[in-house]
């Protein structure tokens, strides 16, 4: 049966603010254990950068191997926060409530691991500048703009900014409530952040209209973003990147790894942070509906690919095509990737018992992007790594420890990152849930109590 | 000349909204009261009086500077230094598109965020007359008036059903 919980202010003030105010013992030991390792994949990184390129395992003809793949599934993952967000926002779908803060945050943190990747994967990383900032005055030599590798920079650097200013944005009230509730220099921390903010009815106006406002101009800006990263490929003359579908395929493929990663994030929230008032199977459910419909698109643009490249019968086109599907280890991790991604979980969500479950959900949301991982890496790796004519060397690609550390350590960096948040601002946000407590009721139909949303 | 402030804090919002009808009722000007809650209401929950805005003019104006930088990136560094590659124009209209489009809606965005600060009326230096109750759930009635009617909107705000009267400077 379909029901709702009903929080008191103070109690949501209290339970979401719990984790900020006080010391919960498992975040301080997922804090540890997520530092620990990102201090390793540092190391690494500081390896490389002393060694060079030479520690890794790119060679010619395969230069983009786990960097860039790692850069493409963060940027994917940071799809879903803004996507749900601001199409939920727009919508007014009341279960974006306890959801649209997470989301959010995790797209400012997979934005951040994302545009470190391509800047590791240079091997010096200082010289990136010289490529894609407009600065060296002195010698007159300017990026150029007509490189695809200068509009990505161009297009993260905007969408993370935008998420930035939106997650702040909606968090001002927050700070007013921590402030209220804090002393000492918490108390002056959080005041300054909040700006003397008082919640009269001009400044919760203009608190709704922004959130409207910002989802109207975000989402644009979120759909260039995959489609400009699916250009470093789409515009090259590579076989099998060449090809005008990759902007939508990448979008929709960045949504359905993105909505997968917020399912996992909300379930290990209500976990950890015993946020069981906060998010019920019913957003869930939520999620896992719109996860059966990106999924549909996605892999109807993922045969549109596949069907355009063999249609043409380039030999080229099909010598790739024949690495991915045929050719060991990258038919395994074919099979691996459309496994995951696909054949397992949208049939399982189309059980209402599964998108109900935490345990099914948790799974088959991490199952997609083991799977979307996978799918970067075969989009990448034997494209570059064919043979073909003038190819004189040619060639499989291996990750080296290093590249692997690395890339193992951005998961937990991200990890870290959404965990040092939640020490400082709630992860749900406290004036979202009020009001969202605010406009629902309770209506008596014959020997059932039906929930109902009282709107404007 | 309005000189000190009140604040009546309220559980219940009709209360709040029946402390606004009985201040008026007494003579006191609609624009020197305020309401503050730790959520958003219903526009007009309280007969609160409503300033207009401007904030739809922000974002405008940000996609016109953004749109300007972004030409002036593209256009600029490529005409400084006119090095032709491939046999490509020199100004290259397409792939300049797409700068000028991330710049036009990264100004438009951070004009937003200003319009909605600026709109707001905020940074504010002093949080002035406040009660950290209104966060728990209180409606706070704010209302400014002359010092020798202070008692008066005392009276109102208690006779409504005020659990608490604060005064300015108390």
């Amino acid at each position: 049966m379909y029901y709702r919980r009903t929080v008191s202010d103070a109690q949501i003030n209290r339970e979401l603010l719990d984790n900020v105010l006080n010391t919960n013992v498992r975040w301080v030991v997922l804090a540890a254990i997520c530092g620990l390792l990102v201090a390793v994949a540092v190391s690494a990184a500081g390896f490389l950068v002393n060694q060079g390129l030479g520690v890794t395992g790119l060679n010619r003809p395969v230069f983009w191997g786990f960097f860039i793949t790692n850069f493409i599934f963060w940027v994917g993952i940071s799809h879903a926060g803004v996507m749900i967000s601001a199409i939920l926002r727009l919508s007014q779908a009341e279960w974006r409530r306890p959801m649209v803060r997470a989301a959010e945050t995790m797209t400012v943190f997979a934005l951040m691991t994302s545009l470190m990747m391509p800047i590791i994967h240079a091997g010096r990383p200082w010289r990136i500048f010289y490529w894609v900032l407009p600065y060296d005055f002195a010698r007159g030599i300017w990026p150029d703009v007509r490189s695809p590798l200068v509009w990505d920079p161009t297009a993260i650097t905007t969408y993370l900014t935008s998420s930035m200013l939106f997650v702040f944005t909606a968090l001002i009230p927050d700070f007013a409530v921590i402030r209220d509730r804090s002393t000492g220099w918490r108390h002056v921390v959080y005041g300054a952040l909040a700006m003397g903010w008082h919640g009269n009815p001009r400044q919760w106006k203009l608190q709704g209209i922004a959130g409207v406002l910002l989802s109207a101009l975000i989402l644009p800006v979120f759909v260039s973003v995959h489609s400009i990263v699916s250009w470093d490929f789409g515009v090259s003359l590579v076989p099998s990147w060449h090809v005008t579908v990759f902007a939508p395929y990448f979008v929709v493929g960045a949504v359905l790894s993105g909505v997968s990663a917020v399912v996992t994030l909300m379930i290990v929230m209500r976990r950890l942070f015993h946020l069981e008032n906060y998010i019920w199977e019913e957003h869930i459910d939520g999620l896992a509906r719109l996860l059966v419909v990106v999924a549909l698109g996605w892999h109807f643009l993922f045969w549109l690919e596949l069907v355009f490249a063999l249609w043409l019968l380039e030999d080229q086109e099909i010598t790739v095509w024949m690495l991915r599907l045929f050719e060991p280890p990258w038919s395994w991790f074919f099979a691996t990737f459309y496994l995951c991604s696909f054949v397992i979980p949208v049939p399982l969500w189309m059980f209402r018992r599964v998108r109900r479950s935490f345990q099914m959900m948790l799974i088959t949301s991490l199952l997609v992007n083991v799977g979307m991982f996978f799918e970067r890496l075969i989009i990448i790796v034997p494209a570059l790594m064919r043979k073909g004519p003038f190819t004189f060397q040619y060639g499989t690609y291996r990750p080296s420890i290093v590249e692997v550390t690395i890339v193992a350590g951005t998961f937990f960096l991200v990890g870290f990152l959404m965990l040092m948040f939640s020490k400082f601002f709630p992860l749900i946000p406290i004036w979202e849930m009020k009001e969202g407590q605010r406009l629902v009721d309770n209506v008596q139909v014959g020997r059932v109590s039906v929930p109902a949303l009282v709107k404007e | 000349m309005a000189n000190t402030k009140l604040l009546g804090l309220f559980q219940d919002p009709q209360e709040a909204a029946d402390a606004i009808t009985a201040l008026r009722e007494d003579g006191f000007p609609h624009e020197d009261m305020d309401v503050y809650s730790g959520s958003p209401f219903p526009e007009g929950t309280f007969g609160e009086y409503e300033a207009a805005h401007r904030l739809y003019v922000f974002p405008l104006v940000g996609a016109l500077v953004g749109f300007a930088i972004g030409l002036l990136i593209t256009a600029g560094t490529q005409i400084s230094y006119p090095l032709v590659t491939g046999g490509k124009p020199i100004l290259s209209i397409p792939p300049m598109t797409v700068i000028m489009y991330e710049m036009t809606m990264l100004s438009a965005i951070i004009f937003t965020v200003l319009g909605i600060l600026f709109e707001s009326r905020l940074p504010k230096a002093r949080l002035g007359l406040y009660d950290a109750r209104i966060t728990e759930g209180y409606i706070g009635i704010i209302v400014a008036c002359p010092q020798e009617r202070a008692e008066a909107a005392d009276g109102v705000l208690r006779r409504v059903g005020a659990e608490d009267v604060k005064r300015e400077g108390q």
